[in-house]
């Protein structure tokens, strides 16, 4: 292997990356989008839901307690009913989520046992919504009063889900504030990297077989590895740059803590693109028409990334067999420790299982992609 | 002592054969230092792929090619170093600008960095390419980029040149250059094997290799060529040149009549016994012509009297 040459094919691809207007789109146009859409599109909090009322007692105390369930950013209360075909007609038109009924004998139990019971019918067609619109209600009434339960019933989801009435302090670690986005953000990072790095390098290779220079190149003495390592230095660099960018971008815009060490941030950046770049030059050297290799880089880094990668579904809430299924998935590895990184403060040494498995794609990776394209016409 | 210098391009019974079809069949030939060696033939002769087999960029099914006495299948990379190749389609990168193209493929040779810009700039004038140095080579003109194509082959001072067909779409002016280029080559020593589609340019050749289906028909000199050409080849100028060249293959002693234009090339067994034939005949059928005479054989002429005896002799 010979260094003046991985130079001067590393040159030749700058000047082409340099001069060709959709790989500048691609390498610093696409991880700012992808920044704002994903970082603001997805949000899996739950802010102000709409809620209808059934107030049957109409005292004081039922005024009261809906007054704090106004006063919450969860809910905002759409409608007030007077009977409970209105309610299920609510709820079917989907005029709300879910709707609250307060007992006419709220206020007497209240003041008789001490303890009271608020119904709660939630459309659980969408039951993780209605899961966690439950539990905001139920934080609310118990901010209102410690004694009170929710009775909780869904509709045309899951069963209906019942409160255990047993109070619970919670206390909340790394994410402190519960805030999706924190959550959220480090996945898209992840994403952005994947899907850049694969598409660009995607085209490296099929775009010398479309433009008719591969048949000189392959003439010269140069190698397949210094080919590999020449196309890839650049986009290795480009990677960098997104990826600081994403950080800056994460860290200043969005306000996601960020508490890990830049030198463990460094590394598994760095074995994460060799491993995405890798898969993009395998794509480049196996499908010969700059189309149909960027789709199937596509393909293969942004439907397992998002799906597959923990970036927004936990893994340990999939079946078994996909579980099973997602240890294929390079950036489940990226995923877990951009997030351990960014929220949890993780050292190099806590995150050792993940970076070895990365470790070891990145291997392999290398070595398939360095024989992956032969020097000879077929 | 010396030893005997051997061919600087060898091959042996090499084979090729796409599914369906053999694009090449059992060729041998070798080239001595300082030929310039023609492939000339119709397309799909094979051509491309002899020169793509000693270009090491396919490989045979069977046989050897040797590059100045290295092996082309077994030690590709070595004889490499020895050769440029410049394929039938343009293979410089076009968003790169002619000195990006020249400097790459030097760095590719590993042409030490001091000796690239020392030869570069005289390359580039000599092929009257030096006021487009900082263009993209996309944006050159067809002649352009197949003279910059044989700088960035000439970059590294190989022994063996394999071009494939590269005046194809030149206009004639520049092919002409390109070709007063190749003779300068010739002269430092450069081995030249080349593919053509243009038959006058085959005349050129210090020696021609006839292809036809993937088999070598013929391989000499073009004057030796010319002299095998069997019996006589007769000009008929006419304005009717057309109808004459229709009526005249049926007369008895004619192996072919070929359209130029406003004249007919006729091949004939015997030109003294023919002419007065044709003459009659021709008169006898009222169309207007110029006096029948022995002309010299073009090499398209030459090419079809070729195949034509080799297909009916057994």
């Amino acid at each position: 292997m010979r260094w003046g040459r991985i130079r001067a094919i590393a040159v030749k691809e700058t000047i082409q990356i340099r001069r060709d207007t959709r790989s500048l789109i691609i390498a610093l146009f696409m991880p700012f989008m992808q920044m704002i859409l994903l970082g603001y599109g997805v949000s899996l909090d739950i802010k102000h839901l709409p809620v209808c009322v059934y107030d049957r007692e109409g005292s004081q105390n039922s005024q009261a307690l809906l007054k704090h369930f106004q006063a919450s950013e969860y809910f905002s209360i759409v409608a007030v009913l007077k009977n409970y075909r209105e309610a299920k007609a609510a709820l079917d038109s989907d005029r709300c989520r879910i709707v609250i009924t307060i007992p006419h004998d709220f206020s007497q139990k209240l003041s008789d046992s001490g303890g009271s019971t608020v119904q709660v019918l939630a459309d659980a067609s969408d039951d993780n919504t209605a899961n966690i619109a439950i539990g905001y209600a139920q934080s609310v009434v118990n901010g209102f009063a410690g004694n009170l339960a929710v009775a909780a019933q869904g509709f045309g989801g899951s069963p209906a889900m019942q409160n255990q009435g047993v109070d619970l302090e919670e206390r909340v670690w790394y994410n402190e504030d519960l805030d999706s986005r924190n959550y959220i953000i480090p996945g898209v990072v992840a994403l952005i990297m994947a899907l850049v790095g694969a598409l660009l390098t995607s085209l490296t290779i099929s775009r010398e077989w479309e433009r008719g220079t591969m048949e000189l190149l392959i003439s010269t003495p140069v190698q397949p590895s210094e080919v590999m390592l020449g196309k890839l230095l650049p986009y290795f660099a480009i990677g960098m740059l997104d990826a600081v960018f994403c950080l800056v971008f994460s860290v200043f815009w969005f306000h996601v803590p960020f508490r890990g060490s830049l030198f463990a941030l460094f590394l598994t950046t760095s074995l994460f693109l060799v491993v995405v770049l890798g898969v993009g030059f395998l794509i480049s050297a196996a499908i010969k028409s700059q189309v149909g290799a960027s789709q199937i880089a596509v393909l293969v880094t942004l439907l397992p990334t998002s799906l597959l990668s923990g970036y927004a579904f936990p893994i340990d809430q999939m079946p078994t067999l996909v579980q099973g299924v997602t240890y294929v998935v390079f950036a489940r590895y990226y995923v877990t420790i951009l997030k351990s990184l960014f929220l949890k403060g993780s050292g190099l040494e806590d995150l050792a299982r993940p970076v070895l498995a990365m470790g070891i794609y990145a291997l392999v990776v290398a070595f398939l992609a360095g024989r992956a394209f032969k020097k000879r016409l077929d | 002592m010396t030893p005997e210098p051997g061919p600087m391009v060898e091959a042996k019974n090499l084979v090729k054969h796409f599914p369906g079809v053999f694009a090449v069949k059992e060729l041998s030939f070798s080239v001595g230092k300082g030929e310039i060696f023609g492939l000339a033939g119709p397309d799909g002769a094979g051509k491309t792929t002899v020169i793509r087999l000693l270009a090491g960029v396919m490989p045979p099914d069977s046989g050897t090619a040797t590059i100045d006495g290295i092996d082309v299948v077994r030690d590709p990379e070595m004889a490499r170093q020895h050769l440029s190749y410049m394929p039938q389609r343009f293979g410089l990168y076009e968003d790169l600008t002619v000195d990006e193209n020249v400097r790459f493929y030097a760095d590719i040779f590993e042409v030490p960095v001091a000796l690239r810009d020392q030869r570069i700039g005289p390359l580039l004038t000599s092929f009257g390419m030096e006021p487009f140095r900082k263009r993209l080579a996309g944006q050159l003109s067809g002649g352009m980029k197949q003279k910059l194509g044989l700088v960035c082959a000439l970059i590294h001072t190989p022994k063996i040149l394999l071009l494939d067909e590269p005046t194809t779409g030149v206009d004639p002016v520049s092919r002409r250059d390109f070709w007063k280029i190749l003779y300068g080559l010739r002269e430092e020593g450069v081995t030249i094997l080349i593919s053509t589609a243009y038959l006058e340019e085959a005349e050129r050749c210090t020696r021609l290799a006839l292809f036809h289906q993937g088999t070598m028909a013929y391989c000499d000199t073009p004057a030796n060529l010319k002299a095998k050409m069997p019996g006589k080849l007769l000009n008929i100028a006419s304005t009717e040149s057309r109808e004459i060249q229709k009526r005249i293959q049926s007369l008895e002693g004619i192996s072919g009549a070929l359209l130029m234009g406003d004249h007919v090339h006729v091949a004939v067994d015997d030109d003294q016994k023919r002419i007065p034939e044709i003459t009659r005949a021709l008169s006898e059928a009222g169309l207007p012509f110029d006096p029948v005479t022995v002309t010299e054989p073009t090499m398209e002429d030459l090419f079809l009297a070729l195949l034509k005896t080799k297909r009916t002799s057994p």
